[in-house]
This record gives structure tokens, C-alpha cells and sequence, in this order.
């Protein structure tokens, strides 16, 4: 974390960019928040440790505003969403310093929490240098432990790797933590019958309070105005009365953002509901990456997506009813 | 709010028999903004349009639902009635009571619940509906004709008397086409040459007609009036400006032993070679593959016996892009290949040949020198038999389902041509049904029959087998006579069915043109509009749009060039006015749009917006109305909804859909 | 108006039709009087590639039971490409639907050319009974929206 304090105060000194995104420390020692820092005595702040899950590639749409260019820490697979909005010309790469940051998996404070860890006053091992096997965690109730992986967020189980797929300079090491199948939520509820599936959504997604926070942090769903929110369908947004409602919003939301979502997992990560959003849209990657090909978005800057092309021989509609 | 006017039409009875049309026109007054609605019992009728244009005056409708039969019937004709009395002619939707209700419906009152139900949606449409303006683009005084043999040369020929400037694009060396390769043409056995090549010669004198020989087109965009085409010139190898066509370089020419594709590879031709002797152009081209020059790097005989210098090695594939504002195809056919077809020993025996292939043996300046041989042996055949509907009029998937329409004829050329030339000749046939529709068609069979007595024998043929003395056994059934015939022959002919040139496919797609399941394009209507494909400012001549012989060629290509000459007359078309529209404030710049937009029509531009007291320059989608034929697929794609479609809104949909599953 | 016949189901089924293909394949079916049943309504589209997801789950929302669009058949779409991108849509979609556990078969994709008049009816003929198989539709239906 050092040596990237160091160098963001290099480059702001010497003028190469404006201000740095990073993230500040929280109220709580595991919610450390996105923020600017625009002058030396900022840095006090900064942090960089394995609470620091927040994507902050969307930032860049309004950093790509300002004047001058802005210092972004993006973690591997942050900057595939980085390049997806650089394909959709959302963002400015000259108004952008991209410094790759090392990751060896992000946690999940719920996770600890549903271990039965609670009041916690403070989390070691946590820190981007050492991050060890284990989290020491010091509570009201004395001092708790826990493996580091097992309270890792769900998606650094499935993680799609730790290159940088654009970058100015990379600084920290990364670490695998891939161990799981990135799929097998998805086909387990595939393998559920007609009634279960319904059941299980209808369980989930009548949790969902239509807060927004899945959109509003998601890097694909960046609408300067969401159709849910304009006349442009007559489908503004209504009070949560009935499922469906909250269904035709995720399925919409889904479908908007397939072939551009990256999968980075903060719609899951910031739902206060634990709704498990993801499902949605890799389920969407697996249709996609079966029925026309891997495809991985952010990967590269071909500006097809799989939704805006096709081939002569795709699958028809029917495969769905086919494959049952 | 609108004031809108519902028009329900009887259609006759076509309509009133099963629709309550009264009550469909007393429901309509119960929907928002109807201030008027009656029935009448032809809408469309002089009376009808009148009736319309009184109510639109006195009740100062500012929308109209007709509930009549389909739009593609008489849209037209209401939204002219609807501008004559001086409403915007797109503030009309029509509710199509009769193809997909009336005439599919039995019961009464179903009918008319259904009849009520199509009514509100096309009111709930029309109540969402905006007044549009149809643009206008300019028209291209320029046409493109693709193809170069009989069709396209005849349609080159009435454009360009009509004093527009033609270009030709042939695939081949020379133009020609199939009416090149034939002997004699019925009924009248002239000589086909003899009638063509004067075509040819004016084609090539013509001051407005350009020829490209040995090109292809190679990408097609734009639209009606306002094509943009790419042509592909292949590298000849030959200099056309230089070459005096004195032939020296085919004879010298080491490098003989390519199957000759005139002769349909009955004989063989030079590396460099023009297709015939009548080739127009009259300049040779290299055929790369077989050049020794070009795969060795050693020879360059004919650049050695060349006086006027022409040969140039080092030519290479040039593209020409030319504006145009009317194109017709013309691009012929190719009989189909018998691969499928073994019984008939084609590929076992030289002494089965096609139709075609005896026709450039029967031809002076074919492989034979015109003389009827058997290509085995060289010995003149005393048997012949012709196969009729060989792939065509055919049940399976080996061959067509159509009937090639030419066979029948030529066929009976042949026979009369061979019993006239060669009287000690037998010539049987068999056939299913000969049919002989067409001015003096009928007179020209019989004439076989009665005047030639050649053998018609009713009935197919199972089997052609080579026999160890060189003679081939006809197994075939006599179906009149019920027996079973067993026939030696000298020679067999298979009048091969005849299908698009496989080309055309690709062509098609580029002018996004449509094609029916034969590969044959289609026209915008079977009867109505026969020379014309559904995608405007596309034109079809000659077999590409289906079988035809030479005289129903050159009227269809005469046809397409008066459409084409219709279109090039006008100095500006009006265009679709149902085109897409982005909405600044909602657009995201995120280029998705253009990525789907089949027709370039999308462009992105840095505009200053004011959003709600914002300022800021973004980035814009901005949608090319000349362009933009007005599919929808980037309003789809288009996330934030910035992207609509006029005339076909996303809210008039949702409005729709709302009002059927009311 | 309302005709009320409670003893049987009797689906609502929409069907978006492309203008140039499946509609006048549906004008042909009533040309020829190839029946099929009045509870299908059809929306004319320029192109299937005009079908938004939006429309099909606003329809199941106000309570359509069965969804069905058609289109030109690959290849020969009017604007050369429209049905390729609608057919990646609609498979996705359908996907989707499938897999929050809607009933299979409530939505279909059909291409019926402007010749494929007996296919449209036939085609009608197949989804209306298999919607009237499933029954109501409830799983994706807005309660507020009935009537």
C-alpha cells in the first residue's frame, strides 16, 4: 500500500494527474469508501487493503469530465469494466492514469458476520502486504479468528484471473483464488424443475426493495437515464407491490447489460438484501458463452458485442424449449 | 388529445358477413379520443374516401382508425384520402378486420369481440401517433445492370436509348451469357449467334453503355436512387487499351490443357484465352491458375509474341466504386450439376451428355466443329435418346420442384435438327408431359412429330447402362403402351433442369434483395409487379427471377429497363418517413446502435446539450434520415430507450399490447 | 364489451408479426381462410428485430398467457440482418424466462415467410393449444394490471 501512496503522490507532484481515485478508510474498520484525493495531507486516509472490493471503473465516466487526468487503482478485474466503457466511449482514456493494483481476493464482511463474528473493533490481516492464511478479528467478545478464504466475496472464488487487461503501471502482487466453477450456481437452479425455479426467484426477488443500488454501482448499467426511470416505455418506476414488477426490472436490467457485464459481482455486493444478482447475468454469460462462443466482456476493445452480432447458423429460440 | 374518427368498412359482405361492424363502430365511441366513427360498406370506394374527408373536415379529426382489410392492401389509399383533406397522412392506422379476422372466423360474435379488440389497439396507436414529414433523396441518373448475358444486355440497351448512362458488371470474360453457348433458337431455328452478336456489338459501340468484363460486384450500399457499389475489375493480366485481339498469344500459348468452360469442358482451351471467337470484349485474359508464367515464373510466351505489348504480369484486382440509382440483376442461370444422378451413367459415360453440351456439339465452332459425334469414339450415333426432366418437376431433394420451362422446346429443336441434318438418325424421347405453351410452340412440336417422326415415348427413364460394346442400354417404361422398354443407344441427352446461377445468393444479400427457396429472386408481387423485388429500387431480369426462353427474357428485360428508366426519370424520391430518432438527453454515446444498423445510417457526433440546466458537449448518436430504413433493430439494442422509432414508437407498441391483453 | 364464457379458458395471445414476412404470411392464411383461433391478436413490427423484451414481458404483465413473435426466415430478412440479431434476443430471453421458472412454451419464435400462409395458421393453431394447456398465466402476471 506504501509504494502506492508513494507513487500516487509522485504523479500528483509532478503534475502527471489531477487528483488520484482510490479508497478512504470507513467509519468501521471494513467499510473503506471510494474517494478523491487531490493533495499530500489527503493520503492520511487512504487505503487499500481486502475490504476494498468497490469496482471503481464507473467513477471514471465523471472523472473523464474533469480537468486534467485522474490516477485510478483498478484491480484485475476492474479494468475489464474499465474497458468495456472505454469501447462504449463512456469513458476518456487520456483523461486516465490507470495504475494496476495487486489483489489476492476481496472479502465479504457478511461472510464473517454469518460465522457468528460480531462486534467487531478491529480486522488484521486484512492488509494488502500481509494478507495471511487467516484473519485475526478483535471483537467485544474477545479476539476471533478466521480462514482469509472463506471469507472471501463469492466472485473471488470464481475469479477470472489477476492480469490487467489495461494498465499504465502495475503496482502489488495478485494472487489465484479461483476454487470454484463459476457456473455451478447457475446449473444447479437449471436443474431445478419449472415450480422450484419460480419458487426459489420468487423467494429471492421478493426481497428486493427497489433501492437502486445494483444499478447505480454497476459499471454497464450506466445509463445517463434508466429507462425505468423515463416515460420512454411507460415504465417508470412504481412501489413494490406486486413480484412481477421487480422481476420485469431484473430481467430488463439483465438483458441490458448481457454481452457488455463483465461480471464483476458488485450488484451482489451491494445489495442490502442479499439478493443474490448475479444469477441473473451469469446465467446470461453461460447461455452466451455456450450458444455463441466464450466470450469474456472487457476482454478486448472489438466493438461487436454478442448481442449486437450474430452468425448465419446461431442456434434458433426453440434450443431453450429443446434442451429443457 | 386527439380527435380521432373510426371508419369500419363492410368489404361487401367479405367483412360484414362475419363482423358486427355497427357494434365495432359504437364500441370505438367509447374510446379515449374517438369523436366520430361509422361503417360503410366500402371504405375504399370513391364514396368511402369522401365520407372519410367530410368527417375529417367537419369534426376536425386530427387522427383516423379505418377497420378494413390488411394495410398492405390499402394503407395507401386512406393516408392519400386523409392528405387530401389535408390531414397528415401518417395520423392513419388500420385495423385489419377482414385477412385476420373476418376471413378466418366463423362465429359471429367471437369475430366481432376480436374486430372491437384489433380496433382499440390501432386507437390506442393512433392516439400516440405524431404528424411525419417524408424526406426527400436524390436520385443517381445511373444504372447498374449485373450480369451480361441476353437479359442484361437487352435491358442495358432500353436504358441507355433512353438516354441514361448504363454500366454492365459480367462475371465471365465476355459478355454473351448462356445465349452465346446455344446453336439455334426455337420455334424459328434461327441461328442464336447470328442474332446475338449484332446485340452484343451495339452493347459495346453504345456511347452510354460502360462494359466491365471479368468483374464482379463486390459491395453494395446505400438505397434506392442512391446506390453506392463497389466492382471488383480481376486482374485480366491483359492490357485493354493496348490489346488488338489478333489471337496470336491463345495460339502460341503453351499452356492448353484447361477444360474449356464455352465448351462446358467438352474440349480444352489455352491458359490465355478469350471465352469465343465472338467474345466481346474482344481481349483475352490470363487464367492465373493454369499459366505456367504465373506458377512457374518461367515462359512469358505470350508477352514474347505480343507486338502491341499488351501482357502485364504484374496487373492486379482493382476496385471502381460508382454511384447508381437503379440496379438490375440479371444474372442468369446454370444447369444443374448430376452428381445426384448416377443412374443415368453422366458421369460413367462420355456418350451421356447434357442439353447444353450438345449444343456446342451440334454448334459450328464447338469442340466437333458442328458435326454430331459420339465423344467416345468419334462415330456419328444412329440411336439417340433424350431424357426429359432430369431434376426438374422432381419430388425428392435431388433436384427442383419447378418445371424448367425451356427443355420441352429445345429438346424438339434438337430432335427436328438432328432428324433434318442426319435422316438415317433414329431419335426417341422420353418425356413426362411435353408442354408447349407459347406462340408457335405447339406447331413447332408436332412439326417434330409429324414432319421428323421423332419418337416420343411417354414415360421415364430408370436406368442408363453402359454396355461392354460401347452402346448404351435404356432401360425406360412406356407408360401409354404399359410396357417396359429396353432401347440401345448411341447416345444419350439429359435435359438437365436449369437453376440460378449459384451467384446469385450472394448478390441477393448484398442488395438485401430476397430470394425464394430455389435461389430464385423474388419479385415484390407474382402478378402485380413481376420485374421488381421487394427491396425498392431493385430490379430482376431475365431467368434470375425464374425459368423463362429467349422472348420472355428480352420482354422481362425490357420490362425491368422501363421500371429502371421510371425510377431514373425522377429527380427526387421521397423517402420513409418512419425512421429511427435519438434523444440527446437520453443517448449514452455508447456506439451499440451503429453496430447493428444494416445500413450505416448511424453516425456519432460531439454536441453541446443542455440537460435540465446542464450544459456539456457528449457524445450523440445521430441517425441518417436518407439512410435509415427505418428496421428498429438499434432501438432494441439502444439500453437507455434514447433510440425510437417513428411511426412505430416503443410507448405505440407498449399501447398497443396494452390494449389487446386489456 | 365483454363476452363472458367462463365454463372454458380462452388464452390471450399476442403475436408480433414483421411487415413484410410473417404479416402478409397472416394476410395470405386469411386470404386463403385458413382459420385459426380469434383469441391470437397481432401487432404489426417493421421487423422482428423491432420486438423489444420489454414488449413481450409488458404483455405477460397485463396479462397475456402466451407471447409469440415471427418473422422473416433467416437469410431473407427485408433489412438483411434484422431476424439474426432478434433471434439472439429472443433465445436469451426465452432462456431467461426458462430459468426464473416460467412455464416453457409461452413464448415462441416462428419464421413464416409471406407464402407460408397454411404455416401461420398451422403455427397459430399449435401455439394456442399449447397455451391452453398451460393454462392462465400467472407467473409473470402484475396482479394490478387485471381487470
Amino acid at each position: 500500500m506504501q509504494e502506492l501512496i508513494n507513487r500516487a503522490k509522485e504523479l500528483l507532484a509532478d503534475g502527471t494527474v489531477a487528483r488520484v481515485l482510490g479508497w478512504k478508510a470507513g467509519d468501521l474498520p471494513y467499510n473503506p469508501e471510494p474517494a478523491y484525493f487531490e493533495k499530500e495531507e489527503d493520503f492520511a486516509d487512504f487505503v487499500y487493503n481486502g475490504f476494498c472490493g468497490a469496482n471503481l471503473s464507473k467513477y471514471m465516466i465523471e472523472a473523464s469530465k474533469l480537468e486534467g487526468k485522474t490516477l485510478v487503482c483498478l484491480k484485475p478485474c476492474d479494468t475489464y469494466s474499465y474497458q468495456e466503457l472505454l469501447k462504449e466511449h463512456r469513458v476518456d482514456r487520456d483523461k486516465a492514469y490507470i495504475i494496476g493494483v495487486g489483489c489476492k481476493g476481496k472479502l465479504d464482511i457478511e461472510k464473517i458476520k454469518a460465522m457468528g463474528i460480531k462486534g467487531i473493533k478491529s480486522i488484521s490481516g486484512a492488509e494488502i502486504e500481509d494478507e495471511a492464511e487467516t484473519l485475526t478479528i478483535d471483537t467485544i467478545y474477545g479476539e476471533k479468528s478466521c480462514a482469509y478464504k472463506d471469507a472471501m466475496l463469492e466472485r473471488c472464488h470464481v475469479c477470472k484471473g489477476k492480469d490487467h487487461m489495461i494498465f499504465d503501471e502495475i503496482i502489488g502482487e495478485s494472487k489465484e483464488t479461483k476454487d470454484a466453477d463459476r457456473f455451478a450456481e447457475v446449473e444447479k437452479i437449471e436443474a431445478m424443475s419449472p415450480e422450484e425455479k419460480f419458487a426459489f426467484f420468487q423467494k429471492e426477488l421478493s426481497k428486493c426493495i427497489r433501492c437502486n443500488a445494483c444499478r447505480n454501482v454497476c459499471p454497464a448499467c450506466s445509463c445517463r437515464k434508466c429507462v425505468f426511470d423515463s416515460n420512454k416505455f411507460d415504465s417508470s418506476q412504481k412501489a413494490n407491490v406486486d413480484s412481477f414488477e421487480e422481476k420485469m426490472f431484473h430481467i430488463i436490467r439483465a438483458f441490458h447489460v448481457a454481452g457488455r457485464c463483465t461480471d464483476c459481482g458488485e450488484c451482489s455486493r451491494v445489495c442490502p438484501q442479499g439478493i443474490r444478482l448475479h444469477l441473473f447475468n451469469r446465467k446470461f454469460i453461460k447461455d452466451i458463452n455456450e450458444l455463441y462462443g466464450e466470450y469474456q466482456a472487457g476482454a478486448d476493445l472489438e466493438p461487436r458485442t454478442p448481442l449486437t452480432n450474430y452468425t448465419v447458423e446461431d442456434a434458433e429460440p426453440g434450443i431453450v424449449a429443446e434442451r429443457g | 388529445m386527439q380527435r380521432i374518427g373510426v371508419f369500419v368498412c363492410h368489404c361487401g359482405s367479405n367483412i360484414a358477413a362475419t363482423v358486427d361492424v355497427k357494434k365495432v363502430a359504437e364500441m370505438a365511441l367509447h374510446e379515449p379520443g374517438v369523436v366520430h366513427a361509422e361503417d360503410y360498406q366500402y371504405m375504399c370506394s370513391e364514396a368511402g374516401q369522401e365520407k372519410i374527408q367530410k368527417a375529417i373536415k367537419e369534426k376536425n379529426l386530427t387522427g383516423l382508425v379505418v377497420c378494413s382489410c390488411s394495410p398492405r392492401m390499402h394503407e395507401t389509399t386512406f393516408r392519400n384520402a386523409a392528405e387530401r383533406a389535408g390531414l397528415n397522412p401518417y395520423m392513419v392506422e388500420i385495423a385489419n378486420i377482414r385477412e385476420h379476422c373476418s376471413w378466418i372466423h366463423k362465429d359471429i360474435e367471437e369475430a366481432t369481440e376480436k374486430a372491437v379488440i384489433l380496433m382499440r389497439a390501432a386507437v390506442a396507436k393512433v392516439n400516440l401517433d405524431a404528424p411525419l414529414k417524408p424526406g426527400e433523396s436524390r436520385v443517381t441518373k445511373r444504372a447498374l445492370v449485373i450480369g451480361g448475358g441476353i437479359a442484361g444486355i437487352q435491358t442495358a440497351l432500353d436504358i441507355a436509348e433512353a438516354g441514361y448512362p448504363v454500366d454492365i458488371v459480367e462475371k465471365t470474360p465476355s459478355i454473351g451469357g448462356r445465349m452465346s453457348q446455344l446453336d439455334k433458337t426455337f420455334p424459328t431455328l434461327d441461328c442464336s449467334s447470328c442474332i446475338l452478336t449484332p446485340k452484343m456489338g451495339e452493347v459495346n459501340a453504345h456511347p452510354l453503355i460502360n462494359i466491365y468484363t471479368y468483374s464482379e460486384v463486390e459491395s453494395v450500399s446505400g438505397f434506392v436512387g442512391d446506390f453506392t457499389v463497389e466492382i471488383r475489375k480481376k486482374a485480366r493480366s491483359v492490357d485493354m487499351n493496348k490489346c488488338t485481339g489478333c489471337g496470336v498469344c491463345q495460339e502460341k500459348c503453351p499452356s492448353k490443357k484447361t477444360p474449356s468452360e464455352f465448351n462446358r469442358g467438352l474440349n480444352t482451351r489455352s491458359a490465355i484465352y478469350t471465352p469465343f471467337a465472338q467474345a466481346v470484349p474482344n481481349v483475352p485474359v490470363i487464367d492465373r491458375d493454369a499459366c505456367i508464367k504465373f506458377k512457374t515464373g518461367k515462359c512469358g510466351i505470350c508477352s514474347k509474341v505480343c507486338q502491341a505489348g499488351a501482357i502485364d504480369y504484374d496487373q492486379i484486382d482493382e476496385i471502381v466504386t460508382e454511384k447508381y440509382g437503379a440496379i438490375v440483376v440479371a444474372t442468369g442461370f446454370d444447369m444443374i450439376k448430376l452428381d445426384k444422378y448416377d443412374e443415368y451413367a453422366y458421369s460413367q459415360s462420355k456418350d451421356v451428355i447434357t442439353s447444353l453440351e450438345l449444343e456446342r456439339i451440334m454448334n459450328a465452332a464447338g469442340p466437333t466443329g458442328g458435326h454430331l459425334e459420339r465423344l467416345s469414339d468419334g462415330k456419328a450415333p444412329k440411336e439417340m435418346v433424350f431424357i426429359q426432366c432430369v431434376g426438374s418437376r422432381c419430388a425428392d431433394d435431388r433436384g427442383k420442384s419447378y418445371c424448367s420451362k425451356v427443355c420441352c422446346m429445345y429438346t424438339a429443336k434438337h430432335a427436328m435438327l438432328i432428324r433434318d441434318k442426319y435422316p438415317d438418325t433414329n431419335v426417341t424421347v422420353f418425356y413426362i408431359d411435353v408442354r408447349t405453351p407459347g406462340k408457335n410452340f405447339d406447331e413447332f412440336y408436332r412439326r417434330a412429330v409429324e414432319d421428323y417422326g421423332v419418337n416420343y415415348i411417354k414415360g421415364q427413364v430408370g436406368k442408363v447402362i453402359p454396355q461392354p460394346n460401347g452402346k448404351l442400354l435404356v432401360q425406360g417404361a412406356d407408360l401409354l403402351d404399359n410396357k417396359q422398354i429396353l432401347k440401345e443407344a448411341d447416345m444419350v441427352v439429359l435435359a438437365a433442369a436449369i437453376e440460378p446461377n449459384p451467384d446469385v445468393r450472394k448478390i441477393a444479400t448484398m442488395l438485401t434483395a430476397s430470394i425464394d427457396t430455389n435461389n430464385f429472386l423474388t419479385e415484390a408481387h407474382a402478378k402485380l409487379r413481376p420485374v421488381e423485388s421487394p427491396t425498392a429500387g431493385i430490379f430482376l431480369s431475365g431467368v434470375c427471377q425464374g425459368p423463362k426462353d429467349i422472348p420472355e427474357t428480352v420482354s422481362q428485360a425490357g420490362a425491368a429497363a422501363v421500371k429502371a428508366i421510371g425510377l431514373l426519370a425522377k429527380d427526387k424520391l421521397l423517402t420513409n418517413p418512419c425512421t429511427a430518432h435519438s434523444d440527446e438527453l437520453l443517448c449514452n454515446g455508447c456506439s451499440q446502435c451503429a453496430n447493428v444498423c444494416p445500413y450505416g445510417a448511424i453516425t456519432y457526433e460531439d454536441k453541446e446539450v443542455n440537460d435540465h440546466g446542464i450544459r456539456e458537449t457528449r457524445r450523440i448518436a445521430v441517425v441518417n434520415d436518407a439512410l435509415c430504413q427505418g428496421c428498429g433493430a438499434c432501438t432494441v439494442t439502444c439500453p437507455s430507450g434514447a433510440m425510437d422509432l417513428q411511426g412505430f414508437s416503443n410507448r405505440q407498441i407498449l399501447a398497443e399490447v396494452d390494449a389487446i391483453c386489456r | 364489451m365483454s363476452i363472458e364464457k367462463n365454463e372454458e379458458f380462452r388464452p390471450k395471445i399476442v403475436a408480433f408479426c414483421c411487415n413484410w414476412c410473417s404479416y402478409a404470411g397472416a394476410d395470405l392464411a386469411g386470404s386463403s381462410r385458413m382459420s385459426y383461433s380469434a383469441d391470437v391478436k397481432i401487432i404489426r413490427v417493421p421487423c422482428s428485430c423491432r420486438v423489444n423484451p420489454m414488449f413481450i414481458l409488458r404483455a405477460f404483465e397485463r396479462g397475456a398467457d402466451g407471447v409469440i413473435m415471427c418473422g422473416c426466415h433467416p437469410g431473407d430478412c427485408h433489412y438483411t440482418s434484422g431476424n439474426y440479431y432478434a433471434r439472439r434476443r429472443m433465445t436469451l430471453l426465452f432462456s431467461m424466462l426458462d430459468y426464473i421458472g416460467v412455464e416453457n412454451g409461452r413464448t415462441r419464435v416462428e419464421w413464416v415467410s409471406a407464402a407460408e400462409g397454411a404455416k401461420f395458421s398451422q403455427t397459430m393453431h399449435e401455439f394456442v393449444d399449447k397455451i391452453t394447456s398451460l393454462g392462465k398465466n400467472v407467473r409473470l402476471e402484475d396482479l394490478r394490471c387485471r381487470s
